[in-house]
Parts: structure tokens; C-alpha cells; sequence
């Protein structure tokens, strides 16, 4: 006796180049599989039904962590393990550890992709705000080329990106600048779920390394995971630490603002009020960790003085 | 519509025509007969069809066979080596890490893979890498100690091999 959860009937190519898998993409209602840590349980719920699946894990090309310029370049192929492990990505943007730790599981995390995860567009998928957070910017091929998108123009809604028939997202690009810091914050009902709510803090500071004055905020990126922000985005939130002195008194009007504009809903995981409490919370103590970090690579970087600026 | 699905399991090539939305697990039980890997909660949740794909651990609920096709997996069967069990399988008799079995055979998967990348892990390590697992009957705490004897047994096997 079966109970089994099965996929509808679906047919299967496996990518053997960019290009390959390109022109597979081109026919309608085909999906990229990778991790399929998402899709395939998806497909048993005939919450998704596409006609093929395109298999792209054997295209190394897509799988690697480098940095290029002023930009630390993530392939989409990129594994969560991968992001977590990658050295490079944690000294220049500890946020990617934060949220990687909490990500899922370690064994899901060994097949789960940073393109994936950014692919499937799920409210409560943790990566979506911290390459919000980030200003990162989506790198995505077609026949024709390369465009170029910023990750918050990424996704249209939930489980809806830009990404077209033919398209395939290709790489992740975030800005590296000096004096910065970053930190991710998470509550889950336990080890291993998603976010009842989250926040990302990406801050670049500027003065106060000498004398009594505090630092300021030069820019702030906020993400918010599972709250139903706007492109993952607190907007409201950034634009008033813009300028500010980077201090409790800024941190915790921050968290006010993201929580009074974000938009939860009440679900298994907990009513609006409480959703609110966490934004404000997470939010504050997102900021406090990356200005704490900031202090720390800047403090650093003035003791190397022959290292550029 | 079924496709051809070529998978080396366990070191034995295991070749069948299979539609392409069957999952691993089911290829591995139903196809090849090959039930020591458990079919649990379906949504990569449990942990209990943990297998290794390429040298990795997979839950193997959300994969699909043909895309195993061409590679590798070992499962709990394939822990055993010419009679003998692996110091995991006998970390876990020893240390009672099961009671209902269920759970067990994704365990032991996962503890085998930690074992071969971190040798002397400790509890939060080993916490930390079966915390996508889930037992109902142990508590978690003898499956620690079952790896931790497993860590500690290879040791002393190497030890001997080297002298």
C-alpha cells in the first residue's frame, strides 16, 4: 500500500553547457532543477507542474565564489555549504554566515543553491533579503547576453521573478566598499525552519575614528525576510538612518520604522503584533551587530595603513 | 514515457527504465530492492532517506532517480566492508543510539560522511550536522554518543593499523 507523494509526469534534460540549457529554457513551461529542494516537493503538491526540467548541476562554470574588481561574484550554481564555507565571503560580508547557518539544514544546505534560492522567490527564503541588503545585483543569461538587474527589482512577488522563457539566472554580484559591516538576525519556531521574521543589516560608516564624535551611517541596506516588504526591502527604515550617528538611539528608531511599514500576516507561525515585535527587535539588534563589525574592518584597515582605502 | 537510468549503488551498476519524476528513494527501494533506506516524511523534513549522492548526504525524497543517472550513491547497505560494520553501525549498537530503527539508517548515513570530514567531532558538531534529522525515540542524546564512540573506535583502529 502506497501513499507515496509523487510529481506529475514531467520530462527531464540534463544542461551540458550555459548555452545547452539556454536553449532548453526556451520552451514553455520548463523550470530549472538544482538543489530541488524547493521545486521538487512543490511539484508533489501540484503546486508546480512544468512540462520539463532542466537539470543544470553539471555546469561547473556556474559554481564559484571569487571576488572581481570591487564586486564579490557568486555563481548561481553556489551551494549554501559553499557560500558558508567560502572564507572570502565571510570576511567581507559576515551577513552571508549569519544567514547561511540558519538556512535550512546542513544536509539540504549541501544541495541547495544561492541561485535557487533567489530563483524560487519564497517570501520566507533568507537570502532574498540579504542580497537586498546588500544592493546586490542579479546577473542573468540569455541567447542574447548578459543584463544586469538589481536584486531589488529581482523578484515580481512571491514565487515570481524577472526572469523570462530563455533566461537563466547566472550570478550574483555585491558591491565590496570599505567601512563596512553586516550581520543577519533570525527567530524560528526551531532549528532548521524558515523565518517567522528576520532582518539583514548592511552598514557602511564614515568619521568618528578619531576623537569623541561618533561614526555616521553613510548607507544603510535593510532586508526583511517573511514580513511581506516590499521587494525584501525596509526603504523607510534606510533612508532615515542615512546621515544619522550610528548608535542605539538610530538603531532602535530604525527597528521602529521597519516594523510600522512592513507588512506581516497571521500564520501558523504567529500573529501580526508579534511579527512587528520581531522586525523592530531583529532590526535593532541587525544594526547594532554589522555597526559593531563596521568598527572592527575599519579599525583594522587603520592599522594596515598600506593597504588602500 | 520512462527514460534510461544507469546508477552505480553501492559499487554495483544498477541500470532500469524508469519514469522521470521517480524519486531516489523509491528507486533505490522499489526498483533495486534496496529497503534499508527509509521513506519518511516526503518533504525533506525527516531525514530518514538520507543517502549519499557523489560522495554527499542527500535527503533522498527530493531527488529525482535520473538525476542520479551516471553517478554514484551509497546507502546504509553499502556501509558494511567485506563483513565487517562500520565503527558507526557498531557505535550505535554499542550506545543503544536506536530504538524504533526508523530514523537509523539516515543517521548513520550522515555520522559516516561527518566522521570522514571532521574525525574527533564534537557533540555540537554532531548536533549541528543531524539537526535536519529527526528521532522520535531517542532524545537525540545516544545517537551522540554512538558517534562519539564511532570517532572514538576509528582512532584506536588507525592506531593499531599504524603500529
Amino acid at each position: 500500500m502506497h501513499y507515496m507523494q509523487v510529481p506529475s509526469q514531467v520530462e527531464y534534460e540534463r544542461a551540458t553547457s550555459v548555452q545547452h540549457a539556454l536553449s532548453l529554457l526556451s520552451r514553455p513551461d520548463t523550470r530549472v532543477v538544482a538543489g530541488g529542494h524547493s521545486l521538487i516537493p512543490m511539484m508533489k503538491l501540484r503546486l508546480a507542474q512544468p512540462e520539463m526540467l532542466v537539470d543544470i548541476n553539471g555546469l561547473a562554470e556556474l559554481a564559484y565564489i571569487r571576488l572581481a574588481g570591487d564586486q564579490l561574484c557568486i555563481g548561481a550554481l553556489a551551494r549554501h555549504a559553499d557560500l558558508l564555507d567560502s572564507a572570502l565571503a565571510g570576511e567581507l560580508f559576515p551577513i552571508f554566515h549569519d544567514a547561511e547557518r540558519v538556512v535550512a539544514d546542513p544536509i539540504v544546505r549541501l544541495w541547495g543553491t544561492v541561485g535557487g534560492s533567489l530563483c524560487q522567490a519564497d517570501p520566507s527564503e533568507d537570502l532574498s533579503a540579504v542580497f537586498a541588503a546588500a544592493r546586490a545585483t542579479a546577473v542573468i543569461r540569455g541567447q542574447n547576453g548578459d543584463r544586469v538587474v538589481p536584486v531589488r527589482e529581482f523578484h515580481r512577488g512571491p514565487y515570481e521573478t524577472v526572469i523570462g522563457p530563455g533566461e537563466l539566472l547566472a550570478e550574483v554580484r555585491v558591491p565590496v566598499q570599505p567601512g563596512t559591516g553586516s550581520a543577519y538576525e533570525k527567530v524560528a519556531r526551531r532549528t532548521g525552519d524558515w523565518s517567522v521574521a528576520a532582518a539583514g543589516a548592511v552598514l557602511r560608516l564614515s568619521g568618528g575614528l578619531d576623537g569623541p564624535k561618533k561614526p555616521a551611517i553613510a548607507s544603510a541596506g535593510l532586508g526583511l525576510t517573511a514580513v511581506g516588504a516590499a521587494h525584501f526591502v525596509a526603504a523607510e527604515a534606510e533612508e532615515f538612518l542615512t546621515g544619522r550617528a550610528a548608535d542605539e538611539d538610530s538603531f532602535a528608531a530604525a527597528g521602529a520604522i521597519a516594523a510600522e511599514h512592513c507588512h506581516p500576516v497571521a500564520d501558523q507561525r504567529g500573529p501580526q503584533d508579534y511579527k512587528r515585535h520581531l522586525v523592530a527587535e531583529l532590526t535593532t539588534r541587525a544594526l547594532r551587530r554589522a555597526a559593531t563589525r563596521a568598527s572592527r574592518a575599519r579599525a583594522g584597515r587603520q592599522s594596515r595603513p598600506g593597504r588602500p582605502s | 514515457m520512462t527514460m534510461r537510468v544507469a546508477v552505480t549503488v553501492n559499487g554495483t551498476e544498477y541500470a532500469r527504465d524508469v519514469e522521470p519524476r521517480l524519486l531516489l528513494i523509491h528507486f533505490l527501494r522499489d526498483e533495486l530492492g534496496l529497503t534499508g533506506s527509509h521513506w519518511g516524511c516526503d518533504t525533506s523534513n525527516c531525514g530518514a532517506c538520507v543517502v549519499w549522492l557523489d560522495a554527499r548526504p542527500v535527503k533522498s525524497c527530493t531527488v529525482l532517480a535520473a538525476m542520479a543517472d551516471g553517478r554514484s550513491v551509497r546507502t546504509v547497505e553499502g556501509l558494511e566492508q567485506d563483513g565487517r560494520l562500520d565503527p558507526v553501525q557498531e557505535g550505535f549498537i554499542e550506545c543503544h543510539g536506536l530504538q524504533c530503527g526508523f530514523c537509523t539508517p539516515g543517521m548513520m548515513m550522515t555520522a559516516r560522511w561527518l566522521l570522514d570530514h571532521s574525525p574527533d567531532p564534537d557533540e555540537a558538531e554532531i548536533r549541528e550536522v543531524i539537526s535536519g534529522q529527526i528521532c522520535r525515540c531517542t532524545g537525540y542524546e545516544n545517537i551522540v554518543r554512538s558517534v562519539r564512540w564511532a570517532a572514538k573506535h576509528s582512532r584506536r583502529e588507525g592506531a593499531e593499523e599504524a603500529g
